[in-house]
């Protein structure tokens, strides 16, 4: 696969040594203004790299506090008040800041016109604004986490909320107001771009599934975050102006709160992890060298999962008062999501079967994503199940199970995407072994912070406890072990990967050896992606495996 | 330490019990669906690594039968479970007529608990044993959440109605109580002690209590002193509702609707009045919104619930 285009260049070392580097994306423009006024979809998706990746670490840090804290009963590092505000900025920055935006706004940018054979986006400077938006929501949020935070928990449960907590919850309720547009644009621009802009036989069937899943949740945010928008903007009107809508002593209703909020909220938990579903199902075919295992299957899970992600909020209300006939439908709706999730897991088990798999980084992080996810997903069937819920639901053991699904899923996505597109975003290799160390540190750490957790929540420990009964402890203790191993396995990327932007050999164009058009473009792809139109005849994951069968 | 897990994880009920024997139940179902993506994954991925020869021969890309039989008979056997956890938290919804009736308010940060004899209590439930008991529960500020872990049970306490919960303890001892909805600065302090007593050592607790009268007692003076028996009482002369026998019979209302004067209606009807309007009647009720606490509402609706209907002699 190497090309005269990839042969390094004694004169000149470091980033520049191809000819592909020279005219890369990367050096169309060195100033920082050719960073901030760019509309190439690949730079936005590199400004977004570093934002999420700040906010990651942003989140991280409070997260780092709330173990630190939890490893003895007592409230010994933070006060209750101080307590509430680190785990309420945790989950406002890692959901908004970083979870929902991660895949889409980093790889989806990067790679979609790439995977479908088109210069950008449908609307590039749509693209930039969106990533301003998103910066403008971040900021706001980080001012009001400096100016002494929020205590209400990134839920905004009413008339907590609205009446009783302290702290800038106008503020943080406007930033994620205005984050949301952010959402809205890069839907609206990944929907455009999927239906007008494949490239000449790239029908919908042969779209890869990454793109699938994209799609799908583009659809999801266009029509769930106008809805979160419409929510915070009615708690700001009660907090501000006493508006009675929330408020049972204004005439208002406190559950109404909790059916918009979950109305957004529930389907933002698939925002998250249809895209690392998408990913993990590239990364299984390029592990394996094997198309997909029914990959019409797989994609329409995709649309299955964000329309019935829509119709399941009320599994978060089982407790709080609802009819006990809503409970059930939705009860029975929340296991309905089951099955197209479970065809996804059970078709990329499949897809391994037969195949010539290499025991790579992009194969380990998405061993991990399939493993922790199954582990999530079956306790979210617990959850669903009603006489189970009413005991564990807001526990521990409810904790447990998101973070599974989204720091187990969808970060481990994330991280398998890194390891997997990096020779293609940097044009250099970085050393498999220490991808491979990372996947293996970040899946032990990971199960050490977060199984006992179930445990603590079948015993009936409730979440957002900053005091705890002294036999929780031994429990606590390992948990924070095990996320003082899962902050240095995030942390180990880093190194090596920026130690390959220098150092790393040159990448070439399709270093893993797989299908995909934007394996067909010099890495770094070159500031317009393809030098003529690509015309697509071979369908995805197209790696002949019936005529190279090996005895 | 073991000893401190294991008063969280005790049944003191047959429903935390039938609740344990699901989730096993469930768990024996989740690691039948879960082991052969685990095992084969790794087998997959040992047998058939790149550069190891293996018989690769004609892979399976696709398969429709297979696809469909993993996706549908999973469900099937997870639509079993959800029948089995559905029947039991219908239970949830069906207390015993003759239940013990025990009122609660909760506010930031703190549990009462009020028996219908009048024994007041903070933070402690005492409760006897073998007997349902059923929690009639109002919240003064926030949304807060009672969780008894020995019970399995939770429910949340919702500011502007009523919500309810029951249970038949059958263990006594002292196990746990919490509040599990987040509910401000000291959450996490908002717990306390749920003792089960056998029926003569409850008996002797609520001897040993300082009472000013029964709930009901409680009430009948409020219910004179904030002058609802000058509308209300049978003597008067103001066109009221009487309110003897009203508790669980049928209200026909001013825009044709028809309800069931259970503990919420009577509640709204002193703290909403123009909300739910008996037909007939004028529109003149005040509210009591911000004369009476959430427990002087709970005691008014206790007498109200013990007006019976007088006699008619025949």
């Amino acid at each position: 696969m190497t090309n005269a285009l990839d042969a390094p260049d004694p004169h000149n070392a470091g980033i520049s040594e191809t000819r592909a580097e020279r005219e890369s994306y990367l050096r169309a423009g060195h100033t920082l203004r050719s960073w901030l006024l760019t509309t190439d979809h690949k730079r936005i998706a590199i400004l977004y790299l570093i934002s999420v990746t700040l906010f990651f670490f942003i989140g991280g840090a409070a997260a780092a506090l709330i173990r630190a804290d939890l490893v003895t009963p007592g409230g010994d590092l933070l006060t209750n008040e101080g307590y509430n505000r680190a785990f309420t900025i945790h989950g406002v920055i890692m959901v908004w800041f970083f979870l929902i935006p991660s895949i889409p706004t980093t790889f989806g940018n990067f790679l979609l016109p790439l995977m479908i054979g088109a210069r950008d986006v449908a609307f590039p400077r749509l693209n930039l604004l969106s990533w301003y938006i998103f910066v403008i929501g971040g900021l706001i949020t980080v001012y009001a986490l400096i100016a002494g935070g929020v205590d209400t928990g990134w839920t905004f449960y009413t008339p907590l909320s609205s009446f009783f907590a302290n702290g800038h919850v106008v503020l943080v309720a406007v930033a994620v107001f205005i984050a949301g547009f952010s959402s809205i644009l890069t839907g609206l621009n990944f929907i455009v771009t999927v239906h007008k802009l494949r490239a000449p036989g790239m029908t919908w069937r042969h779209l890869p599934l990454f793109v699938w899943s994209h799609y799908a949740t583009s659809l999801i945010l266009v029509l769930a975050t106008p809805v979160l928008a419409i929510t915070l903007a009615l708690i700001a009107a009660e907090r501000l102006f006493g508006l009675g809508i929330f408020d049972p002593a204004l005439g208002g209703d406190p559950l109404l709160f909790q059916h918009l909020f979950w109305f957004y909220s529930h389907p933002a938990v698939y925002i998250m992890v249809l895209p690392a579903m998408g990913v993990v199902s590239e990364l299984v075919a390029a592990s394996a060298r094997k198309p997909v295992f029914g990959y019409a299957f797989v994609a329409g899970s995709s649309i299955a999962i964000a329309i019935i992600g829509f119709l399941v909020w009320g599994h978060h209300m089982f407790v709080a008062g609802q009819s006990m006939y809503a409970s059930t439908v939705f009860s029975f709706l929340s296991l309905v999501v089951a099955v197209p999730s479970a065809i996804k897991v059970y078709n990329w088990t499949a897809t391994l079967h037969k195949g010539r798999i290499a025991l790579d980084p992009p194969f380990f992080f998405a061993a991990s994503f399939i493993g922790l996810f199954v582990i999530g997903g079956l306790t979210g069937l617990a959850l669903a199940m009603l006489a189970i819920d009413v005991h564990v639901h807001d526990t521990y053991f409810v904790v447990a199970h998101f973070h599974y699904i989204m720091v187990g899923g969808t970060v481990s996505a994330y991280f398998g995407a890194l390891h997997y597109w990096w020779p293609k975003m940097i044009g250099r290799k970085y050393p498999l072994v220490w991808g491979r160390l990372s996947a293996a540190a970040i899946f032990f750490g990971f199960n050490l912070t977060f199984f006992p957790q179930f445990i603590l929540g079948y015993l009936g420990m409730p979440r957002r406890y900053h005091v705890y009964d002294p036999p929780f402890q031994v429990l606590h203790v390992l948990s924070s072990a095990g996320a003082s191993i899962l902050a240095v396995a995030y942390l180990m990327p880093a190194f090596y990967l920026f130690y390959s932007l220098r150092y790393g050999d040159p990448a070439g164009r399709n270093p893993w050896g797989v299908t995909g058009l934007e394996w067909t473009v010099p890495s770094p792809p070159p500031k317009h992606n393809f030098m003529e139109t690509p015309i697509v005849t071979e369908l995805p994951y197209d790696y002949h495996v019936e005529r190279e069968g090996e005895q | 330490m073991t000893q401190g897990l294991l008063t969280w994880a005790t049944e003191a009920s047959e429903h935390a019990s039938q609740v344990d024997l699901l989730l096993t139940g469930f768990s024996l179902l989740v690691f039948v669906l879960s082991a052969p993506v685990f095992v084969l994954m790794a087998l997959f991925a040992i047998k058939y690594r790149r550069g190891k020869p293996a018989d690769r021969t004609h892979p399976v890309n696709r398969n429709i039968w297979m696809e469909i039989s993993w996706s549908i008979v999973p469900f099937l056997f997870i639509v079993g479970v959800f029948v089995w956890a559905t029947v039991l938290y219908a239970d949830l919804y069906r207390p015993p007529p003759d239940a013990l009736e025990i009122s609660v308010v909760a506010k930031q940060w703190m549990w009462k608990f009020e028996h219908p004899g009048g024994q007041r209590e903070i933070d402690e439930l005492h409760v006897p044993a073998n007997e349902p008991v059923k929690l009639t529960m109002a919240s003064q500020d926030v949304i807060h959440s009672l969780f008894i872990p020995a019970l399995r049970l939770k429910q949340d306490v919702v500011p502007g109605r009523y919500t309810k919960m029951w249970f038949t303890a059958n263990r006594p001892g002292t196990y746990h109580l919490a509040c599990a909805e987040f509910c401000g600065t000291n959450h996490s302090l908002m717990g306390g002690r749920f003792v089960v007593l056998t029926r003569a050592d409850y008996t002797r607790w609520l001897e040993q209590s300082d009472v000013d009268g029964s709930l009901a007692d409680q009430g009948a003076v409020l219910f004179r002193s904030h002058g609802c028996s000058g509308c209300h009482g049978s003597s008067s002369t103001v066109h009221a509702p009487p309110l003897e026998g009203l508790y669980g019979s049928p209200v026909p209302l001013d825009d044709g609707r028809m309800v069931i004067a259970d503990e919420g209606y009577i509640r709204d009807s002193i703290l909403l009045p123009q909300q739910d309007i008996a037909a007939g009647y004028p529109h003149d009720m005040p509210t009591f919104r911000n004369v009476l606490d959430e427990g002087e509402v709970l005691k008014l609706v206790a007498y109200i619930k013990s007006l019976r209907k007088p006699r008619v002699l025949p």
